[in-house]
This record gives structure tokens, sequence and C-alpha cells, in this order.
């Protein structure tokens, strides 16, 4: 599998990242060498093994259904860029 | 059902999508808590924020009312599941993500059993349901050039319980979405309050010829009720055949319904939009669930709707449209077998389906608030069964009880309005509607026979109402003899 221009311009879209012509052209044989690199891994016989999903040999902790958090409105909205009435506001979204 | 176009029939084929809300205290991975309606932004942790740094941790009792819910749709309970991130830019969804299950959900196939009209049913598959997060709430109203964002619901519990593609008609859409919230009721794991949102529901729809292969189908996010859901169906089966039968071909696409125009329109998206990589959230591990649990859960479910309404045919000997209607709430259900107990369970259900739902309906309130108790209404039909009054005057004890409340008995007491058995009594009312009536009289000897009506109708009048009439037509028809 490879990455081409477009590829790549995708991508950045989704992230949301500008990426400039020059920068494009630079990531595609970045992003390539990577992929390469990873898909060595496709080398080794996988059939009949689960995917491992974490390195630690435990299962997910859980917690009790307690309310312990909220009510720190502040907090919250202390590093939003801007805000009003107890809202975050953003430039309007709306479709 | 088939839908006639001008070039022949048409075969609607629909599948639902049904975010349900998850009942609990706290979020599905933080402390703060769900309730609806609080002071915006103030039931946010800084994990539902997602500020740096900040991991998940789960809520164990939401794992049990999603395995709960699978096991209340006769579903497959997968004991090892996986969280993954579905990625997409929205103000509301601060992460950048969701954390949802894609591959492995928390549960597989299981099946929903539909009351139609005239008491058949039929069966729908249900495909999967898995565990995700909700995203906050954007107002887009309040500014003339800003959108505020209320964090509130982020992070809240949602069930997404996806259908096979089985439903062929909007009656059994509509058929689909109340037995699947009257079950989540039962279950006590989402209110099904359609109206607050904490259940939606998003509908795939297509059409072909009858034994052809699937079309393409196009999907309408966001339906807020039955009704409209089913008029969704409705306008969108019409509009797609509309376009084949001109020549055209059926874009794949999201739409919205427009409730206030009943038509569905496509939702202007952004490029790219549906491309969500999904990946396994390195921050949770697979959530593995002990058999032992899972049983446990299984054996504290309730009896519900589907086991309720057989018993109640079983049991009280009702129809399957009358024993369905009354199992499809629990509070309907336990209010009827309160006044159903050592009575006649048909009269029980003749009482609290017509009078006591005809009620409920013009007041606009729920069982839970109705202002006949069932002891009362049991009471009323002990009244009847034993001759205190007539089953005409019991229907206006009934609306005297849903106005005041009180017992069926001191009503009667108090309005006089016990039953008279008292022959003596009658036969005077007889002898003086015919000594004011004699012409008609006459006729009725003369060979008129169908007075007779009339004047069982004279005498019951003359008593208020109040003469037993198998008494009144008794004496009525002997003194008409002469």
């Amino acid at each position: 599998m490879s990455l081409d221009k477009s590829a790549v311009a995708h991508i950045a879209t989704l992230a949301r990242i500008r990426v400039s012509e020059s920068e494009k052209e630079q990531l595609v044989h970045e992003l390539n060498k990577i992929l390469h690199w990873v898909e060595q891994l496709g080398e080794i016989e996988t059939e009949g093994v689960e995917p491992m999903t974490s390195v630690a040999e435990m299962t997910l902790p859980m917690r009790e259904d307690v309310v312990t958090d909220g009510n720190r409105r502040d907090d919250i909205l202390g590093n939003a860029p801007a805000a009003a009435h107890g809202f975050f506001t953003v430039p309007k979204v709306v479709e | 059902m088939l839908i006639e176009g001008k070039t022949g029939p048409w075969e609607i084929v629909i599948g639902l999508e049904v975010h349900a809300q998850v009942i609990s205290k706290a979020k599905l991975f933080s402390g703060a808590a769900t309730d609806f309606g609080a002071e915006p932004n103030t039931q946010v942790s800084p994990v539902d924020a997602a500020f740096p740094g900040m991991l998940p941790v789960i809520n164990r009792f939401c794992v049990e009312q999603a395995v709960r819910t699978g096991l209340g749709l006769e579903a497959q309970i997968n004991l090892v599941s996986v969280f993954d991130r579905k990625n997409y830019f929205y103000a509301d969804l601060p992460a950048g993500y969701q954390i949802s299950q894609y591959q492995r959900p928390i549960v597989g196939k299981g099946k929903i059993t539909l009351d139609l009209p005239g008491g058949e049913t039929r069966e729908v598959g249900i495909t999967r349901l898995h565990l995700e997060q909700d995203a906050g709430k954007s107002l887009h109203d309040q500014h003339p050039t800003k959108t505020y964002v209320d964090l509130n619901r982020a992070g809240v519990a949602l069930m997404e319980i996806v259908s096979e593609p089985d439903m062929r008609s909007p009656e059994e859409a509509g058929a689909y979405l109340k037995k699947l919230r009257s079950i989540l009721r039962y279950l006590g794991t989402c209110d099904g309050n359609m109206e607050e949102g904490s259940m939606r529901c998003d509908c795939n729809v297509s059409v072909r010829r009858p034994g052809e292969p699937y079309g393409t189908r196009c999907e309408i996010k966001n339906v807020n009720s039955v009704r409209f859901v089913m008029q969704a169906i409705e306008y969108e089966a019409r509009r797609q055949i509309e376009v084949l039968e001109d020549g055209g071909t059926i874009r794949q696409e999201t739409r919205l319904f427009d409730s206030g125009r009943g038509v569905t329109r496509p939702m202007r998206t952004k490029e790219h939009a549906h491309d969500y990589r999904y990946f396994p959230d390195p921050d949770l591990l697979p959530l593995v669930l002990d058999p032992a649990w899972v049983e446990e859960i299984r054996n504290s479910l309730p009896e519900l709707p589907d086991a309720k309404k057989a018993r109640f045919m079983r049991e009280y000997k009702l129809s399957a449209y009358d024993a369905g209607v009354l199992a499809a709430e629990r509070e309907s259900a336990d209010y009827y077998e309160r006044v159903a107990k050592g009575r006649d369970p048909k009269q029980a259900a003749n009482f609290v389906m017509g009078d006591l739902f005809g009620a409920l309906n013009r007041l606009g309130v729920g069982i839970d608030r109705s202002p006949v108790s069932a002891e009362n209404l049991g009471r009323l039909i002990d009244l009847v069964a034993d001759g205190t009054i007539s089953g005409r005057l019991a229907k206006d004890v009934f609306a005297a009880m849903v106005e005041t409340g009180q017992d069926p008995a001191t009503i009667v007491e108090e309005r006089g309005l016990r039953q008279v058995t008292d022959t003596a009594a009658i036969e005077q009312a007889i002898d003086a509607v015919m000594a004011r009536e004699a012409a008609k009289v006459a006729e009725y000897r003369g060979g008129k026979e169908k007075l007779f009506g009339y004047f069982v109708g004279q005498v019951m009048k003359a008593t208020q109402g109040k003469a037993n009439p198998a008494v009144v037509n008794d004496l009525l028809r002997k003194k008409l003899a002469g």
C-alpha cells in the first residue's frame, strides 16, 4: 500500500490540518516510508491470533454509578477561547 | 405492503437505528450527572470536556444496562467487546472523536416481535446493540453569529440499537418503535421519551420491485416521534418511487425530515463526512464480561411485554389485541391486574381499556396519575356485579369518580343511585306511565309491539335510570299484556 498526493490532501482535510503543496510532496514521501516500514509486519503469520489491543495483562477497570464530578462550570469554561451565559461559544456551525 | 406506482407495484424496505439514552446516575466514562434540564455546563467533568490527560473509566451500571437490554431483546451477549474512536470534528464533540463500538459490539443478533393491528405478530431481527457516548448540545438560535455549546449531555451513555432491514411498511416501523420502547421501559434501561430526545431514530429506507435485490437506501436522520417516523418513511418511499419511475437513480445520502412540511430533504454535508477512521481506543482495554454476572442479570429480568401478553391471554382469556394493549406498558398491565384480581377479567379489561383509557386520554395524563385508583375501579365492578347499580348507571358513577376521585360506594350513596329492585316502586312507575300514555297502550295492544322499547324508556326515565332493567322488562310485559 502507498499514498499519493491526493490521499495526503484527503487525510489533511479530515484532520483539519492545512498543508501546502510543497509540504504534500514531502509528506507523501515520509508517510510512505512509515507505511512500508509497518508493512513488514505482514510477513508474520497471524492466522487465528487475537488482535492485541494492549500490552497490559488486565481487563477494563470499572467504576460504580455514582456522581462524583460536575458543578464546576468555571473550571470547565476557564480555558475556553470564548464563553457566554454559561455556554461555550463558537462561530456559527449550523447546517 | 406494496405501493402501486405508475409502472407497477413497489415494496418498501426499512431498517431502523435507534439511539436510546441509558438510565444511569453518572455518565458512561465520567462521574458527572446525567439529569435532564440542568443549567448549561454544570454536569461536565474534565473527561467530558476532553481536557488533556483525562482518562475514561467505564461505568459498570451502564454496561449492566446494555447487557440487560440485550437479554430483553433475546440477543447474543458478547463476553468480549471493544471500544473504538469514531473520528469527526464538530463543535459539540470536544475530543474530536466519539467513543463507540464498531466491529465488536457488546450485543449481537436478537429479535423483536411486533404486535400488528388485528392481533397479528411479525418478527424483526436486531443486528446489534452497542454502547457509545452522546455528544453535547449546540444551540444555533441564541446569537446571530455564534453557536452556543452545552456539554451536559456530552458523555451520557447511549445504546445504539440497529435493526435488520426487515420492515415493509411505515406501520411496521411504528409498531417496531412502540415495541422497542415498551421493552426498554419494562427493563428500566431507557425512559423512551422521544420528545426529550432520550430516544432518537434514524430510518434507512429503500424501495424495490417485489422479489428483487435491495435498492439503494437513503438515511433519514434524527426523527423524534413515532408519528414523524411513519410520515418520513411514507414520504421518502414515494419520493424514491417517483425518481425511479421517471428513469432516475437513487443516490445514497443522508436526509432530514422537515416535520412542518412533511417532507425529507438532503442534508448539506461536507465531503468525506462519513470517513470516521475508526480504531480501537488506546485509553480503554477490551470490555470482558463475567458469564456469571450476565446470568445474574438474566435472572433479574422482569416479565417482559410478550410474556405478559401471552399470560394475559392464557390466564384471563383476553384476545390477542386486548392483551397486547394492556401489556404494552408496565403501569397499565399492573393496574389491570389489580382490577381483574378476583373479578370477571373480560369486564375488567373493558372498563380499563374503554372507560379508563378514554378518560385518561381526555385528561391527557398517564395511568400513573389516574384519578381513579385500581381499587376503586374494582369496587365499581363489584357494585355492578352484586346488582347495587345497573351497568348503565356504572358509566355515570365512573364519570363522577374521574371528577372527584371518590370511591364508588360513596358516590352511589350520596347521589342516591342505588338500583331500585323493589317491585312495588317499579310497578307504581309503570302504572303512572301507562295511565299517562293510554293512547300508546291501546296501540301496543292493537299489535304495534315495537312500542315496548318506548315504554321501557319512559319507565327508566321516571325512575332516573335506577330501576333494575330486567325487573322493568318483566313487569312491563305482564302489565301491557293486560
